[in-house]
């Protein structure tokens, strides 16, 4: 297909595919509409946006499909081994301050079944594959859940203060971190502690550094010995410059467990791809296996880039009653087989067109 | 380059007066004219003043990579930016006023008249207290008043206009500065431009 035909989201559409193909992900289908229940029972997984819902004939309450993960965690089975999936779908939801009702396309992939650390690796090598396609300039923020919630249990403080720590993790926003820490009388020790993790961002080995003597419980020290083992996988396959620690992602906690990660593109003004594994939500679910995957958001990418053409076609032909037809048709079949495009007229309105081809009144000006 | 809103009005100025100390100075902007956009290149800044409400809107599109916003805009509408700084200017607070000696009884629903609804709903959802919220766009003081709401969630700096109005303060929300956001995207690839202003400007402030 003519990459100037494609739109650059389609573009990328088809690159994704193939890409997760290549890594033995199959395509996944499914239908437009869900029963509601199923987004009712995990609602805080969807991020932020509403639901748009409607009745069926029965009287059922149907949903157009939010998001995709749910529907696939709820069709999947432990009884099928692992199970690797990539799908390319349009979900629906009530978007914003506006309220309007937006269509997302999405492509995603997700591996259900036993996770472990290659598993993870594979993930977030797809997920810097994925951000490479659309742009060279990119940054693939990864944090660890583990190693939050590790640090945050030897807060000793009540579900109160989590609560309320999370959303300033996510603004990065130390002063009013370190007035909660006042406020919920939190040791110095361990307030250092939580500052330090929320200014921690960048290169993967200088983080590190500044992360490990933060690791002091048997929990923490785990997630930290994956994380480091995870980033030393990515610094083998080329990917190291590209990954940026960043604890400032932070997906919902009673979803996810481990690994949690976002994708930035540069001239995309918020993050285009979005994942972790969520064996919790699996749990709630009642699935006993695992699982991570991620989707990559393809309406932002709308406009990227993309070179606006200074004109609609190659040639336009204007013919008018004293046109000879024969000759006309002629002359459209030697534009189309030189690969150039045609719009056949009679009177140029508003096309913008690099020649000209006049048959009008008998004649063959260019 | 690092693009930054500033909103328009006497805190913008004051704002923009610290970064110019910082060393982020664009002598352009100075200038008595019609201009939207200013822009000093050796310094790498480009400023625009937009209205106070929408800076949050400029630096979550990426428009701007940072801006000046005050706590109030933050809570209000939840912009998913990062909060740098607190600038320690513009210092007021989000309070309940009502008419002096008003006391809510609890028996009937409050009635609340604001320009922070979603304030005002968490604020009383907090504590249980049922309200009917009345969305005002401006001179919110007027509604006790005349009957409208019992009382109003709006921000107050001195209080001179409630005293003027025989209002006062019921009880405080929470308190309000402006603070330096950045755009999450723009922060990864503009990071160390953007953690030199905002260490340039902390200096200045603490």
């Amino acid at each position: 297909m003519s990459e100037t035909i494609l739109k650059e989201e389609e573009r990328i559409a088809y690159a994704l595919r193939s890409l997760y193909r290549q890594y033995g992900y199959l395509p996944y289908k499914m239908s437009k509409f869900e029963a509601y229940d199923l987004y009712v029972a995990n609602k805080d997984f969807l991020v932020g946006d509403g639901v748009i819902t409607f009745n069926d004939t029965d009287g059922k309450l149907l949903a157009l499909k939010p998001d995709v993960t749910l529907s696939i965690i709820k069709n999947s089975s432990d009884e099928n081994g692992k199970q690797k999936v990539y799908y390319h779908e349009n979900v629906y939801r009530i978007s914003g301050e506006t309220k309007q009702f937006k269509e997302i396309p999405q492509v995603g992939l997700e591996c259900i079944g036993e996770i472990g650390v290659y598993e993870v690796f594979e993930t977030l090598l797809l997920a810097a594959k994925s951000l490479e396609k659309i742009s060279p300039e990119f940054v693939l923020d990864v944090s660890h859940l583990g190693i939050l919630s590790a640090t945050l249990e030897e807060f000793a403080c009540d579900s109160a203060f989590q609560r309320e720590v999370m959303p300033l993790l996510a603004e990065k926003n130390l002063h009013e971190a370190a007035a909660l820490c006042d406020k919920y009388s939190v040791d110095g020790q361990n307030k250092e502690k939580l500052l330090t993790i929320i200014r921690a961002y960048g290169n993967i080995n200088e983080t590190l550094s500044v992360l490990a003597p933060l690791c002091t419980s048997e929990r923490a020290k785990e997630s930290f010995e994956e994380l480091k083992m995870l980033c030393a996988l990515l610094n083998g396959s080329g990917y190291g410059d590209k990954i940026r620690l960043d604890f400032s992602v932070v997906n919902d906690m009673k979803y996810y467990n481990g690994i949690v990660f976002k994708g930035f593109v540069d001239g995309i003004c918020e993050g285009v791809l979005s994942g972790g594994q969520y064996n919790k939500l699996m749990t709630r679910m009642h699935r006993k296996s695992g699982a991570i995957g991620f989707a990559v958001y393809l309406d932002l990418l709308q406009g990227f880039k993309k070179q606006k053409p200074a004109y609609d076609v190659d040639v336009l032909v204007l013919y008018d009653e004293q046109t000879d037809m024969e000759t006309l048709s002629k002359q459209v079949l030697s534009i189309t087989e030189s690969g150039k495009s045609v719009n056949v007229r009679k009177a140029a309105d508003k096309v913008r067109y690099d020649k000209l081809l006049d048959l009008r009144k008998g004649g063959a000006n260019v | 380059m690092i693009n930054i809103a500033l909103p328009k009005g006497r805190l913008g100025e004051k704002v923009y007066a610290t970064f110019e100390k910082a060393g982020y100075d664009c002598p352009s902007i100075k200038e008595n004219n019609r201009k939207l956009i200013f822009e000093n290149p050796e310094k790498g800044v480009r400023y625009f003043w937009v209205k106070p409400s929408d800076v949050s809107i400029y630096v979550e599109r990426g428009a701007a990579d940072i801006g000046v916003c005050g706590k109030d805009i933050l809570t209000e509408y939840s912009p998913d930016v990062y909060e740098l700084l607190d600038l320690k200017t513009g210092v007021c607070s989000m309070a309940v006023a009502a008419k002096k000696g008003f006391h809510d009884d609890g028996e009937t629903t409050l009635k609340v008249a604001t320009k922070f609804v979603r304030c005002a709903k968490a604020f009383y959802a907090k504590k249980g207290r049922d309200i009917d919220v009345i969305k005002l766009n401006g001179s919110i003081e007027l509604a006790p008043i005349l009957g409208l709401s019992d009382v109003i969630v709006d921000i107050v700096e001195t209080g001179t206009t409630l005293k003027e109005n025989d209002l006062e303060v019921v009880e405080k929300v929470f308190p309000i500065s402006a603070r330096l956001i950045a755009n999450k995207s723009s922060f990864k690839f503009k990071t160390k431009e953007i953690e030199k202003l905002a260490e340039e400007v902390k200096k200045l402030i603490d």
